[in-house]
C-alpha cells in the first residue's frame, strides 16, 4: 500500500474532516440506489474535488475491482484528495448512516418479521427490488454491448449459473478469462473507441 | 456467538465476488446462507436483500442485517467488516497502482473482457432472485410497473419500493 502517493495532479487543500462530511452526508441521503450519481453531484459538480474524466477514469476502475461502486468509489475518491487517510475517512463516511440503519432493520425483523401484513409488504418490496435492479441492469447493459463479444459472455455467464449450476467463482474465473483473452490487445476491431455515455445519463 | 467465525469466512468470500455489484454474488450468498449454514430461509433472505435496496449508501449493507440476524450486533459488525474491508484495501491498493498501469496494454482487456461478464453475473443473479421473489399475478405486475416506472420517469427508485411494500400489504395478505 502506498500512504499519501502524489497522485493528485494538482494538490487539493481539503481537509479529512470535510471529507468525511461530504461522504457522512451522501451515505445518509442516497435513499433508493444510485450512489454515484450523488457521487458525482457532490464531488463533481458541488465541491469540485474532481474533474469529470477523473471521476469517469475512477468509474471504470471501481467497476473491474470487486466490491461495490458506492464503497470503492469513496475508497479512489478519498484517495484522490488526501492519500489512504482519505480513503478510510469517505469509506467510513459512506458506510456509517446504513450499517446503523440496517442493524436496526435486523432488530424490527426479529420482532416483527414474522407478522402476516409485515410479509406480505416485505413480498411487494421483494418483488419491486426485482424490477428495479432489472432496469438498472438493462440499462448498463443497453450502453455496454456493442458488439459480438459483449452479447457473448453476458449470456455465457447468465447460462454458466443458471442452466449449467457452475457456481459464482467458477464463471467468473473461467468465462472471465476467456473474455478477457477476446478483448486482448492489439486485436483489430476489439477496442471501440471508449464510452461511458451511460455515466453521464445518470445526471 | 460460535457462528462469529464463520460470519468472517462467508462474508469476507462473498466480497471477492462482487464484481459490478452486489447482485453477482447473490446465487452464492443463496447457497452459503442458506443450503450450508441454515441461517436465514429463502424467504428470509429475499426480504432482507430487498429491503438492502432502499437504505442510503451501499446496498449491500444487508449483510449486516444477515448478521444480526445470526449472533447479534457483534454478528452485524463482523459481517460489515468482513464484507467491506478486505476489497476495500483491495482497491485502495489497486488505486495507488492503477494510473501507472497507464500504458499497459492488458489494463483496457481487463477493463473491456469484465464488464460483460459483470453483467452476466448480474443476471444471473437477478434470475436467481427473481424465480423467488416473483410469483403470481401481483408480484408481477408490481416487478412490471416498477420496471417501466424506472425506465420511462425519474421518481427516487426507494418510492417505487416503498410502493410495492403499500401494494404488497393490500394485495398479497
Amino acid at each position: 500500500m502506498e500512504p499519501q502517493t502524489p497522485a493528485a495532479p494538482t494538490s487539493r487543500p481539503v481537509s479529512i474532516l470535510a471529507i468525511f462530511s461530504v461522504f457522512l452526508q451522501i451515505g445518509a441521503t442516497s435513499f433508493g440506489g444510485g450512489v454515484v450519481a450523488y457521487l458525482r453531484n457532490a464531488l463533481v459538480k458541488k465541491k469540485k474535488w474532481l474533474d469529470d474524466t477523473e471521476f469517469l477514469e475512477l468509474m471504470s476502475l471501481s467497476n473491474t475491482l470487486p466490491g461495490l461502486n458506492a464503497t470503492n468509489m469513496s475508497i479512489l475518491a478519498g484517495q484522490r484528495l488526501r492519500g489512504w487517510l482519505g480513503a478510510v475517512a469517505a469509506m467510513l463516511g459512506m458506510c456509517l448512516p446504513s450499517l446503523v440503519l440496517m442493524i436496526a432493520a435486523g432488530i424490527a425483523y426479529g420482532e416483527e418479521g414474522s407478522r402476516p401484513l409485515v410479509t406480505a409488504a416485505l413480498r411487494g418490496v421483494a418483488a419491486a427490488a426485482t424490477g428495479l435492479i432489472a432496469a438498472t441492469w438493462f440499462q448498463i447493459g443497453k450502453k455496454t454491448v456493442k458488439g459480438f463479444y459483449d452479447g457473448f459472455f453476458i449470456l455465457a455467464a447468465i447460462l454458466g449459473i443458471n442452466y449449467f449450476k457452475l457456481s459464482v467463482p467458477v464463471v467468473l474465473l473461467s468465462v472471465g478469462a476467456l473474455s478477457i483473452f477476446a478483448f486482448r490487445p492489439h486485436k483489430p476491431g476489439a477496442h471501440p473507441k471508449e464510452d461511458h455515455a451511460w455515466i453521464r445519463s445518470l445526471q | 456467538m460460535d457462528q462469529i467465525p464463520a460470519i468472517a469466512r462467508v462474508f469476507a468470500y462473498l466480497s471477492l465476488l462482487t464484481i459490478g455489484g452486489g447482485m453477482a454474488a447473490f446465487p452464492e450468498m443463496k447457497n452459503l446462507v442458506i443450503d450450508v449454514h441454515h441461517w436465514l430461509t429463502y424467504p428470509q433472505l429475499i426480504h432482507i436483500y430487498s429491503v438492502g435496496q432502499i437504505s442510503p449508501g451501499p446496498n449491500m449493507m444487508m449483510v449486516a442485517t444477515i448478521g444480526e440476524r445470526v449472533a447479534g450486533i457483534p454478528g452485524a459488525l463482523v459481517a460489515a467488516i468482513a464484507f467491506f474491508v478486505p476489497t476495500g484495501i483491495l482497491t485502495l491498493f489497486v488505486g495507488g497502482l492503477w494510473k501507472r498501469l497507464e500504458n499497459w496494454p492488458w489494463r483496457s482487456s481487463i477493463q473491456k473482457g469484465l464488464a460483460p461478464v459483470a453483467i452476466g453475473l448480474a443476471v444471473a443473479g437477478l434470475i436467481t432472485f427473481g424465480r423467488t421473489a416473483v410469483t403470481g399475478w401481483v408480484t408481477v405486475a408490481v416487478a412490471l410497473l416498477v420496471f417501466a416506472a424506472s425506465m420511462r420517469t425519474r421518481l427516487n427508485p426507494a418510492l417505487l419500493i416503498l410502493g410495492g411494500a403499500v401494494v404488497g400489504a393490500f394485495a398479497l395478505r
